[in-house]
């Protein structure tokens, strides 16, 4: 029996669409038709710099999230506390400031002689919390053996509960005004707005880590077979723990977003971050069951509805309906790419 | 094809073997999986391991691959003797195995998947930062694949869009490429196709010609006697025979598996 060797090599670049991304090619183009669309009916209201600033400011604190939740999908997992991790960090970061920049009545007569080092001290320990909370979420998914939905379900009360008990359930008052003039709301240069700026370093640094270095290979391996990753002499355990923490980080640093765009932490809002992350990363190709996602995906897919809704706003649509095409759109892609996947099993 | 090579590789040839068990007993409880047991390989053999289930093929080899420690008996590799603590112990030694069911992940490409777990890193601060050389472990997998005559249809395709048969080649050339003293095989052609178990049992060759012993573990005895050089039979969690595939039958394995009559050199 004589065996060939029949090796196509090709070019020596890594195969991206090719391998992951035919929905993401089909989301793409939704994107920017969406984008064709919005453009024609509204012209400039719609294609202006400022305009797409400003869906990217608000899109900013859902990619982050949804990039730490594509690294946890693409692992088979799921985190429901990404949005309940949001709320703690940016509650704990913002009561460190308002404590640690003055005096209680110095705050409240909105004098803070100390916010120099209150607020970068804040900001560490929010980041902290998102840290500590992903670490619980780790350990109680690979210590006590919880499905990573239930996990990070129960998590998402304690984070929650927590930063409501932390906030009285109220806005945060008292946060410094510089958190929001310094980093909420400044351009770097003069044009570009630092949550954008935090965000594209992110999604930059995360799809190199996800397609270029070994933790994105063991997540990709991980999310494919655990048992074959197990074989392979991977601690799948330890890669699982630092996957959620990176989620909680990334949530960490959304709250500390939210709170220098806003002045204040919410604690009433983000309820349903979690979802919208959730399909955010869906629409953008990845796969519930593990093994296949991309960064550039998920930013694709949290965009779109955050295009959709600032169209539909112009366009003086009732925002409710960026709601429901958003669940359309998204079972239309689960749905194709489900063919696709079954018409690739059956060649 | 090839039937066994008579008289080479047989015990006693002279040759160092390259894993030697010594008197190896290992219980469960109240069941005895071995009992005293003695087992050897030597160099450029395929040793085929037969038996019913629960006769101790899968204690043997659970020991030989580190998973865990006999009770009682010694284990000798490369001469030295050995205690290996884990899977990994071993697999640092050299030995590779290759599991019954796929330990393949489908959404990795060939390449991914014979690296897994040992990736080539870039050179200087990249290669600290875990960035793969996607380059050279490509082009070591392709290396591997030709020197084995496997044929795969895209070395960069996920291996989920490869016949099982395939597959199954992509995880003994992983085996092949980082086992540099004895691959260990447990039932490799479960579940194949009659084209895909002749890749396979191909493969097993090609690795022995080059020079690394398989300890091949099957139910099908054609396959045994198409592949092995030395048959040892385990029963009850002893040795029951060791039988040279050129000059015995496949009913004197059965036998041996059995316990009716004893074929070849009981133990």
């Amino acid at each position: 029996m004589k065996l060939a060797v029949r090796l196509r090599t090709k070019d020596g670049r890594e195969p991206g669409l090719r391998r992951f991304g035919i929905s993401s090619v089909f989301i793409f183009l939704i994107l920017l038709a969406l984008i064709v669309i919005f453009a024609i009916l509204e012209g400039d209201a719609f294609l202006s710099g400022k305009n797409f600033m400003n869906i990217a400011v608000d899109a900013s604190e859902l990619l982050l999230m949804a990039i730490g939740m594509t690294f946890v999908i693409i692992t088979a997992g799921i985190d429901l506390s990404v949005g309940a991790m949001l709320v703690l960090s940016s509650v704990v970061a913002a009561n460190t400031m308002v404590s640690l920049s003055g005096t209680p009545q110095q705050v409240h007569h909105y004098v803070y002689p100390h916010q120099n080092v209150a607020i970068p001290v804040g900001i560490l320990v929010g980041l902290a919390v998102g840290v500590v909370c992903g670490l619980i979420n780790g350990l109680v998914i690979t210590r006590l053996k919880l499905t990573p939905f239930i996990a990070t379900l129960g998590t998402l009360g304690l984070y929650l509960g927590t930063a409501q008990i932390l906030s009285g359930g109220v806005n945060v008052p008292y946060v410094p005004p510089a958190v929001q003039s310094q980093i909420g709301t400044r351009d770097l240069f003069g044009v570009l707005p630092v949550p954008i700026a935090v965000a594209i370093v992110a999604v930059v640094i995360a799809a190199l880590a996800l397609r270029q270095t070994r933790f994105g290979r063991y997540t990709y391996a991980i999310g494919s077979s655990a048992e074959a990753a197990r074989k392979a002499g991977i601690n799948v355990e330890r890669h699982l723990l630092k996957v959620y923490v990176l989620s909680g980080f990334l949530s960490g640093l959304a709250g500390i977003i939210d709170l220098a765009r806003f002045n204040t932490a919410s604690p009433g809002t983000h309820t349903l971050d979690n979802l919208n992350v959730i399909s955010a990363v869906v629409i953008g190709g990845a796969s519930l069951f593990g093994g296949i996602g991309s960064i550039l995906g998920s930013v694709v897919g949290t965009f779109i509805p955050a295009v959709l809704q600032n169209g539909f706003i112009i366009e003086g649509v009732q925002a409710f309906w960026q709601q429901a095409t958003i669940g359309v759109i998204l079972i239309l892609a689960v749905y194709i790419d489900q063919r696709r996947k079954s018409a690739e099993e059956r060649s | 094809m090839a039937e066994g090579r008579p008289g080479e590789g047989l015990a006693g040839t002279g040759k160092e073997p390259v894993l030697r068990i010594r008197g190896v007993s290992k219980s469960f409880g109240a069941v005895q999986a071995l009992k005293n047991v003695d087992f050897e390989v030597y160099p450029d053999e395929v040793v085929a391991l037969c038996g019913d289930n629960g006769a101790g093929k899968s204690t043997l080899i659970n020991i030989i691959t580190g998973v865990f420690p006999p009770d009682s008996g010694e284990v000798f590799f490369q001469g030295e003797r050995v205690e290996f603590s884990s899977p990994q112990d071993a697999r640092e030694r050299g030995i590779e195995t290759v599991y019954q069911d796929l330990a393949a992940a489908p959404h990795l490409d060939a390449v991914a998947n014979m690296f897994l777990g040992r990736e080539k890193y870039r050179r200087g601060i990249l290669g600290r930062l875990g960035f793969l050389d996607h380059k050279t472990m490509r082009r070591e997998a392709e290396e591997q694949l030709k020197r084995l005559k496997i044929r795969v249809q895209d070395i960069r395709k996920p291996v989920s869009t490869f016949s099982g048969g395939m597959r199954k080649g992509v995880v003994v050339a992983r085996a092949a490429m980082w086992a540099s003293r004895l691959i260990v095989m447990d039932e490799p052609t479960a579940a194949l196709g009659v084209n895909q178990v002749r890749v396979v049992l191909d493969i097993i060759r090609k690795v022995r010609d080059s020079g690394i012993p398989v300890i091949f573990i099957s139910h099908s005895l054609p396959e045994v006697f198409e592949v092995a050089d030395r048959i040892v039979v385990l029963r009850l969690g002893q040795v029951a025979a060791e039988l040279d595939p050129g000059s015995c039958s496949m009913d004197d394995v059965v036998a041996a598996m059995t316990g009716s009559t004893g074929g070849g050199r009981a133990a």
